[in-house]
């Protein structure tokens, strides 16, 4: 980057601009992939600024620009205007409630004029991020109390409520990261193991027969009072506890789970969680589509074309890959929606699982990095906001990735600094360099 | 505060770990341990294009082309591009009305999406071609494919041939391991099959990288993977086109068949079945109309007469009878036999013969006598040395095995029958004779009727071995292939076969007197043909059908069998002319003919000139069979009649039924739509045989 003046260059972390750098090229190059055809003269049509590749090479170079610009601010500016910023975030979002345009089916969008269109949802991101770390760094805050706890969850699931409200199911999952950033400044780990075993019941139930999985359940309690049979004496709360539990447990595995599914998820929600676990969800259940159009037909077909073109993609990569430029699937165009949530079907395809490891790798150094430059802030501000950051990135590529491969429903999350599109790049170019900036004033105790 | 939850941090970092590592351990599932998303990748993505070779191509003896690859066009359309075609011009040039085309449209958007293309109208006439590529650039969408077919440049040789069409899902399941695939064409009859292997070529396979809407991308790899088709091998038969084609010429509106051998070799001169067809019938794009034509036709142009169907040979059968009495001493040439009318060995007054008088052995072969031969094969089978009855006719049935007789001579075409030479085990069966099997219950095989049954192709071989006086190569149609003969195909006519006993030459010489005989003064005098000792033998035979449940005597079948020069053979031909009558009346002038043709080169002569149009000119489809065709053609006629009528009432609102004096085929010219029917109709029987069948005059024993 164009770090020539030494007073802005000073204590700027060079390795993560190397990564951004490595990781935005790589995209461009992904980009470059999937549209690519065989006789086009891409030098050509790379400056000519039609295609999606040349288009996201402009978009990098405005990310340039505002990135040397974050570099020059303040950091106490963020600081500052952190709250203000984040309530600035919240109107826009409630403002989509009213000037929101309709684009792929989803209300979350600000026509800003001139064919672009702002998503406050993705931009709230950067606005939580600080406020969320404003709120923590307070010197009244003592972040082991559950008030302050509760707080904190309260101004991260703000938006993502908003976002619920505009059925943006992807970007309001964004928002559980920041669970991570709180997680390491004193939520208690309990609140994290309770919340995965609650997900492996839900998965179970949606994988496993209902009345089996409900004897399952029976049975490890009834082997657990067995176990700590003699421990009763003792302890009497320990008995309510595990009975307890176990009518929980049962109480969602038979009531609760369907109900989410038959009540407040979409139809093709419902529908694409089932199809990842192979199963097919009959839509006449869902109360939403019954509403909807009472007497249209429901879809039977499983929604599972994106999934199975993007395993094929990735599985033919095999080790290799079939090399740039050769794969035959993202020139057939076979997987939906490439160049943006299923890049990564190029990567894999082209550069097979010996690529797909070392990209991995590279991000996941990158998060390390972050991690890193989080630990050596002075500031909790500093290091809240870098948590934040390392996890908003983390759940991107994990969630991103993971549909991809058929591990996890399509949510249209983007790949970060790689997917095409300017307002999610500008996004991660703005998380990153703001971290930057902060991280080159680690000596600063910022409040 | 900074340090108070820093164990977190390798927490988190390890989640994070964690999360990645699940991430790869399914990467590693899906791109190293699961072959089949590479299947399904390449399914998706290659579309394999056959690459079908040139069938080879069947040369005549003379080098000329008779079976051969044309060049013809096929309409293909992209429906998706289409939209702004001019479809009722189109539909004009293509004489369909625009229902058909929106119902073609329709069909082809279903089974083969809108993207990809697909046949619009397969085989374009020439002309249809011509009008269409002037005019293309009114029909986006549009295109005309080349495609290669079979052409059949003499319009001969039908039955020889063959013809190929599609294979179906029971002839995939038969060949499953040669390689074919649906809609391939493969040879179904005649030398198109029997030959099918070197014939076929090899196929080539290109890939292409296809998009998710099944659009061709461009090559894969720039073709690396790509193999070339590799063309079927020619064929070099032994066939003389011009002798075929004046042989189908002679047998217009005949039912019968010719089989011509060249003794030297074995190799077949000509191989004629009538009623035949025009092979080029069975190529275009209403083949199966055409297909379905032939095969509902009472006169069965679509089977081979000369090896498929068997028939009493008649007295052409009496040379097998002397040679063998000769060779095993019951009579000589010398010893004369007389008849008063009637053979008298048995007592029942038959055979009847038709001369009366006293006859030696070459007089005897001359004007056919039933008397002597029955004589000669009752001494035979009454010889006590041979002990029984059994072993007498196990004796005779060597020399008729010798002669090629009730075995399948081997030629390289599909269904070849046995014929019957039968056995004592066969008259011993308690149903036919049992116990009371004697020489007399079976006299009448001694003149070639009674059980005794060959094909034409094999009593063509008998000629050619009495030819040859006493061996012959298997009759065959292919002399060679080129560049070699990979599959031994021709293998088993390269060995010569001998008759059995080793018959003396003096016994052949006597045949050969009498066969001469024949021609020179004696049954067939009228088919000597000036200046070349020909050699024959004719035949009568008679026959019998059943006629609504009734077994009725029919006319004669005509026989004659011969080979020409008798000092040195190059021809012999057998000739049969079903319900024609006597042998000398229709087959063996037709076997002069054609012998004349092939040693001369033409027919000479002012007298044999007239002899060549009068039989082609004659009509003697067999009664029978004009019944049947005149049901088949009034129940036409009925039929289109009705959709006259119906035309009538549809296109215009004339009172029913307006004029009852119309005769049946009249209304067929008014309304367009059966007009087009009765067209169509008329050029097929036209193509089948050159004369409309309707038009025959009942009036046939003019030419007995």
């Amino acid at each position: 980057m164009n770090n020539k003046s030494n007073k802005v260059a000073q204590g700027v972390d060079f390795t993560m601009i190397w990564l951004y750098a490595i990781m935005v090229s790589i995209g461009i190059l992904c980009i470059f992939m999937v549209e690519y055809r065989t006789g086009t003269n891409w030098v050509q049509s790379f400056l000519s600024g039609k295609t999606n590749y040349s288009k996201q090479l402009i978009f990098s170079g405005i990310c340039a620009i505002v990135a040397i610009f974050i570099l020059l601010t303040d950091s106490k500016l963020f600081t500052a205007f952190a709250n203000l910023l984040y309530a600035f975030g919240i109107v826009l979002m409630l403002a989509t409630f009213v000037l929101g345009k309709n684009i792929n089916g989803s209300k979350s969008w600000i026509p800003l004029g001139g064919g672009f269109n702002l998503q406050p949802a993705e931009v709230c991101k950067i606005f939580t991020a600080l406020a969320l770390a404003k709120f923590i760094s307070r010197q009244e805050v003592d972040f082991s109390k559950l008030r302050s706890q509760i707080i904190a969850s309260i101004i991260a699931a703000a938006p993502a409520m908003l976002s619920i409200l505009q059925h943006e199911m992807g970007l309001a999952l964004v928002y559980s990261s920041f669970l991570v950033a709180m997680y390491r400044e004193g939520l208690p780990g309990q609140i994290l193991v309770i919340g995965s075993s609650f997900a492996v019941l839900v998965i179970a139930t949606l994988v496993v027969e209902p009345n089996l999985l409900a004897i399952i359940l029976t049975v490890i309690a009834a082997v657990l009072i067995f176990l700590l049979r003699k421990q009763f004496r003792r302890n009497k709360g320990l008995l309510t506890i595990i009975i307890g539990t176990w009518l929980l447990c049962v109480g969602i595995q038979r009531f609760v789970v369907p109900y989410i599914f038959n009540n407040v998820f979409e139809c093709y929600q419902s529908t694409r969680i089932y199809s990842m676990v192979g199963k097919e969800y009959d839509c006449s259940l869902n109360k939403k589509s019954a509403r909807k159009n009472p007497n249209e037909k429901a879809a039977h077909k499983p929604d599972d074309y994106n999934v199975r073109q993007s395993k094929i993609a990735i599985g033919s990569g095999g080790l290799l890959g079939r090399g740039f430029l050769k794969g035959t699937q993202t020139r057939g165009k076979y997987v939906p929606e490439q160049h943006t949530d299923f890049i990564f079907t190029s990567l894999g395809e082209a550069f097979g699982f010996t690529g797909c490891l070392v990209f991995l790798l590279l991000y996941l150094f990158m998060l390390f990095r972050i991690i890193k430059i989080a630990e050596r802030q002075r500031s909790t501000f500093s290091r809240v906001y870098a948590y934040s950051v390392a996890s908003i990135i983390f759940f991107h590529i994990a969630v991103n990735v993971s549909m991809t491969i058929g591990l996890f429903p399509i949510v249209g999350i983007p790949l970060p600094l790689i997917s095409y599109g300017g307002s999610s790049l500008l996004t991660f170019t703005v998380l990153i360099f703001i971290l930057l900036r902060l991280d080159a004033d680690r000596q600063m105790v910022l409040r | 505060m900074p340090v108070f939850n820093q164990n977190r941090s390798r927490v988190v970092q390890i989640v994070f770990a964690c999360v990645v590592l699940v991430i790869v351990g399914q990467l590693v599932n899906l791109q190293l341990f699961s072959a089949k998303y590479k299947l399904a990748a390449d399914n998706n993505a290659f579309f394999r294009k056959v690459v079908y070779p040139d069938r080879g191509i069947i040369f005549d003896r003379k080098k000329k082309a008779i079976l051969e690859n044309a060049v013809s066009y096929d309409l293909i359309v992209i429906p998706a591009d289409a939209r702004g075609t001019d479809t009722l011009a189109l539909c004009n040039l293509l004489n369909i009305d625009t229902v058909t085309y929106r119902k073609r449209m329709r069909e082809i958007i279903f089974k083969n999406t809108s993207v990809k293309p697909s046949v619009f109208e397969a085989l374009l006439t020439p002309e249809m071609y011509a009008k269409l590529n002037e005019n293309m650039y009114k029909f986006p969408g549009f295109a005309l494919n080349e495609r290669s077919v079979r052409s059949y440049p003499y319009d001969a040789g039908a039955a020889v041939l063959g013809y190929i069409a599609e294979v179906d899902t029971g002839f995939l399941r038969r060949h499953k391991e040669e390689g074919y695939e649906m809609g391939d064409y493969v040879g179904r009859t005649g030398l198109e099959n029997t030959y099918e292997k070197v014939l076929m070529g090899q196929r080539g396979i290109k890939r292409y990288i296809r998009d998710n809407r099944g659009r061709i991308q461009g090559p894969w790899e720039n073709g690396a993977y790509d193999t070339t088709a590799i063309a079927g091998k020619n064929l070099y038969s032994s066939i003389d086109v011009e002798l075929q084609k004046l042989g189908e010429t002679l047998m217009t509106n005949k039912v019968g068949s010719i089989v011509a051998i060249d003794p030297k070799t074995g190799g077949i001169l000509c191989m004629v079945s009538a009623p035949t067809y025009n092979p080029n019938y069975l190529t275009g794009n209403q083949r199966r109309k055409h297909f379905s034509d032939l095969f509902l036709d009472p006169r069965l142009p679509l089977l081979n007469r000369t090896i498929a169907t068997t028939y009493s040979p008649g007295s052409t059968f009496k040379t097998v009878v002397g040679i063998a009495g000769l060779t095993e001493g019951v009579i000589n040439e010398r010893e004369m036999i007389s008849c008063p009318g009637y053979f008298t060995g048995c007592g029942t007054g038959k055979p009847k013969c038709l001369d009366k008088g006293v006859f030696n052995f070459k007089e005897a072969v001359a004007h056919s006598d039933n008397t002597y031969f029955s004589t000669v094969y009752k001494r035979i089978l009454d010889q006590r040395r041979y002990g029984s009855i059994d072993s007498s006719l196990a004796v005779f049935n060597k020399y008729a095995y010798s002669f090629g007789l009730g075995r399948r001579l081997g030629i390289d075409l599909p269904s070849e029958k046995k014929g019957n030479i039968p056995t004592p085990q066969f008259y011993r069966n308690p149903k036919v004779h049992g116990a009371y099997f004697h020489s007399c219950n079976i006299i009448s095989n001694a003149i070639g009727q009674g059980e005794v049954s060959t094909t034409l192709a094999q009593l063509a071989n008998v000629m050619a071995i009495i030819a040859n006086r006493g061996w012959y190569y298997a009759p065959h149609l292919i002399d060679s292939i080129e560049g070699g003969d990979e599959f031994n195909m021709l293998e088993a006519y390269k060995t010569k076969h001998h008759t059995a006993n080793h018959i003396s030459d003096s016994v052949f010489e006597a045949v050969q007197d009498g066969m001469q005989a024949v021609v020179e003064y004696g049954t067939a005098v009228r088919s000597r043909i000036p200046g070349i000792n020909m050699c024959g033998k004719t035949g009568t035979v008679e026959n019998y059908a059943k006629v609504n449940g009734k077994v009725e005597k029919q006319i004669d079948h005509s026989f004659f069998g011969a080979f020409a020069p008798r000092e040195n053979p190059k021809i012999a031909i057998a000739v049969i002319c079903e319900n024609a009558g006597q042998g000398a009346w229709a087959a063996a002038p037709i076997a002069s003919l054609l012998v004349e043709k092939y040693l001369r080169d033409s027919i000479s002569g002012t007298e044999r000139k007239a002899m060549l149009e009068e039989f082609t000119k004659k009509n003697l489809i067999p009664a029978l069979m004009r019944k049947a065709i005149a049901a088949r053609d009034s129940s036409r006629q009925a039929k289109e009649s009705e959709a006259a009528k119906k035309a009538m009432r549809d296109t215009s609102n004339i009172e029913e039924e307006p004029d009852i004096d119309i005769p049946p085929a009249a209304p067929v010219n008014n309304p367009p739509k059966p007009n087009k029917n009765k067209q169509q109709r008329t050029i097929t029987t036209q193509a089948i045989l050159p004369d409309d069948p309707r038009k025959f005059l009942p009036k046939r024993t003019a030419s007995a």
